[in-house]
């Protein structure tokens, strides 16, 4: 879950980190008062949860109070990468002398945290990440003894910090730690963190998300969540525990389990047709649960057809032929739906679904063949 | 024969009264897997199944009762990492544990202190470990397995399924099958794996089913590059996902190119790993 750059911020805070003055808008009025109250001169923020809001236009620098409120309108109108822009973040401007780079991040690689901080902080970090490498340094964090004392004076060495700052860089690293371990976090990011020219550490940005399986520990945060930011048919997936990714195919895809899915639409790629969706119904295939998947896959117009594979394994198969009737009867589907299903007591399943209009196949093979066939007959 | 669970396993469940861990347990009796015992904690002195199998607050207390040398874990993914620490402290060198959604930080502190440990831990969010005819440890439906001399390790659940299955439909059977589990953070990874079936005498070929994100396959790759004499086959689940997109699996996270699936074939082909483009297409390769 990831969470905006305001309520980032509002966690930074709560840790001693510091941050600019500013505050939220909803609106273009509101950013302007509160563009008088910082003493006229901010950066206005679009808040959404994608990369690149600068280079789309959604971050401006207003030096009076009236272009405050007319970049708080333009932002405020904008769409980034397919996303309303509903809040912006009004932060007073501060002049930069440094920007350093600073994260802490779950690395699968070592099994660890990873720190990772750089001199050449900013907005090309990624580039930096792929041509000079090594000006980002990276130390991996035992996860049962935490940040040492030592680290915090090799991170600041290794990336040039004038020795004067290593005391505030340490407090910001060490509150980091603090609350990438309190909060359960797989990415805890500042980018930049500027020296100003008054020499004070400053974090201009926040990047925080958390991990979705602790966030059972963590109500407050739970609660942080903005579902405005994501798209309803992934939203509407999660409250009955369908995983939902959409692509831009037309085969529909209901699958058990995310490794058989991907490999469902990999073998619909292989023979020449385009998956629709990603979907992975989990455990256990009730009739309330198929019915959901089928509103989900058919709220994109562009499927022509659907592609059902339920390895039941243990799960009892007539059960999820069963499920799948029933979804039949409410959703009523007008595009071919195809279904294959293996596991305990297939025959019986197979037996239930023959002579009804679905179509069936006893290999992912053929099952995928006929998906492909089927979206070039129309409506059935 | 087999790896990591055979007819010497002597299994207890953790977490054995709850819905999954009773199910479960009663599906691996069926398929003769000698389970010793069940801890729950606060039901210590009951018995699970008509009186088939006891019950016991802990898992110190069950090892000392009952001689176990693995454990299952069923609990809740919110102590999942406790259960592992306590099998692990009662010198357990088995730990398959198949809760899903185990948070992140906890699997990263249990990882780091088995390091001191000699404790073998499969998972989290993993089917388990299928030995035919020997002994399951976990949720691998029996029925859809041949014993036989292909050792199977994957990274997925129902995708292995699909490939036991499909290795059935041709009469292939298999020495050992192991879910690993799909989490960024976890116990035995690919390398550890095919050393094992390196070493089983009955092993002969291994069948290597991997997905996108992270670099295991890779890793997996330069292993057998060094040290593999048996031939690998391999399937990497994800080729049409797109880039930068979770897929479910808190593992399927596309880092860079490092963890695309084409990056991954291509460094399995290219120390001779036969890769097929679908799963039913892996008997014909394990055939030739």
């Amino acid at each position: 879950m990831r969470l905006h750059e305001y309520q980032s911020k509002n966690l930074f805070a709560r840790y001693g980190i510091p941050i600019p003055k500013g505050r939220i808008a909803s609106s273009a009025t509101e950013a302007k008062q509160i563009c008088e109250e910082l003493g006229g001169k901010v950066i206005i923020k679009s808040q959404v949860l994608v990369g690149g809001r600068g280079k789309a236009g959604g971050i401006h620098l207003a030096k009076t109070n009236k272009e405050a409120e007319d970049y708080a309108t333009q932002i405020l109108s904008m769409e980034i990468k397919g996303i309303p822009v509903r809040k912006v973040l009004v932060d007073e401007a501060v002049s930069i002398s440094k920007e350093i780079y600073l994260s802490i991040a779950n690395d699968r690689n070592s099994q660890k945290p990873i720190l990772m901080a750089s001199g050449a902080g900013g907005v090309d970090i990624e580039e930096t990440a792929l041509k000079t490498p090594e000006r980002i340094i990276k130390r991996t964090i035992d996860p049962l003894i935490g940040l040492r004392d030592y680290q915090l004076r090799d991170i600041a060495i290794s990336i040039d910090l004038d020795r004067k700052f290593w005391k505030p860089f340490g407090e910001i690293i060490t509150a980091l730690w603090s609350l990438y371990v309190d909060t359960d976090a797989t990415i805890v990011e500042i980018n930049p963190l500027v020296i100003t020219a008054d020499e004070k550490l400053i974090a201009l940005d926040a990047k925080i998300v958390l991990d979705d399986n602790a966030i059972f520990r963590h109500p407050d945060l739970a609660e942080m969540r903005d579902i405005d930011a994501e798209a309803p048919a992934e939203v509407e997936g999660r409250k009955f525990g369908v995983v939902f990714i959409k692509l831009d195919g037309n085969i529909g895809c209901l699958v058990n389990g995310a490794g058989l899915a991907m490999a469902t639409m990999d073998i619909i790629k292989l023979l020449g047709g385009n998956p629709a969706n990603f979907l992975d119904i989990g455990g256990g295939a009730s009739s309330e649960k198929v019915a959901a998947a089928f509103r989900i896959i058919l709220s994109d117009t562009k499927v022509k057809s659907i592609l059902i594979n339920v390895f039941g394994g243990i799960t009892r198969c007539d059960e999820v032929a069963r499920g799948i009737l029933g979804a039949m009867k409410v959703i009523k589907p007008e595009i071919p739906v195809i279904v294959r299903l293996v596991g305990t007591n297939q025959e019986e399943a197979i037996r239930l679904l023959e002579g009804t209009e679905l179509f069936t196949a006893d290999s992912l093979y053929s099952a995928a063949k006929l998906a492909i066939e089927k979206t070039k007959d129309g409506a059935k | 024969m087999s790896i990591l669970a055979n007819r010497e396993t002597r299994l207890i469940v953790q977490g054995i009264t709850g819905n999954e861990g009773l199910f479960h347990t009663e599906q691996m009796l069926q398929y003769n897997t000698n389970i010793v015992a069940g801890v729950t904690p606060g039901k210590g002195g009951g018995w699970a199944l008509n009186g088939k199998i006891p019950i016991f607050d802990t898992v110190q207390t069950a090892v000392d009762a009952t001689g176990a040398n693995a454990s299952v874990i069923f609990v809740p993914a919110k102590y999942t990492a406790d259960a592992i620490y306590e099998a692990s402290d009662a010198d357990l060198p088995l730990v398959v544990c198949i809760t899903e959604g185990t948070p992140i930080q906890d699997m990263m502190r249990v990882k780091q202190y088995l390091k001191s440990r000699k404790t073998k831990l499969v998972g989290p969010n993993c089917p388990g470990i299928l030995s035919p005819g020997e002994s399951k440890i976990g949720i691998i439906p029996g029925n859809i397995a041949l014993q036989g001399s292909i050792g199977l390790v994957s990274r997925s659940g129902t995708l292995t399924y699909e490939v036991l299955y499909a290795l059935s439909q041709k009469n292939f059977g298999v020495s050992t099958c192991v879910g690993i589990g799909g989490d960024p953070v976890k116990g035995l990874g690919f390398v550890e794996l095919l050393e094992l079936f390196e070493s089983d005498a009955h092993t002969e070929k291994v069948v290597l089913i991997g997905e996108i994100g992270g670099n295991e396959e890779e890793l997996a790759a330069d292993y057998i590059a060094r040290k593999m004499t048996k031939p690998v086959i391999a399937f990497i689940a994800g080729i049409s996902a797109p880039q930068g997109r979770k897929m479910g699996h808190a593992g399927a996270i596309i880092e860079g190119n490092s963890g695309n699936a084409d990056v991954k074939i291509k460094k399995l082909e290219s120390v001779g790993v036969k890769v097929a483009s679908y799963p039913e297409q892996i008997p014909d390769f394990v055939r030739n």
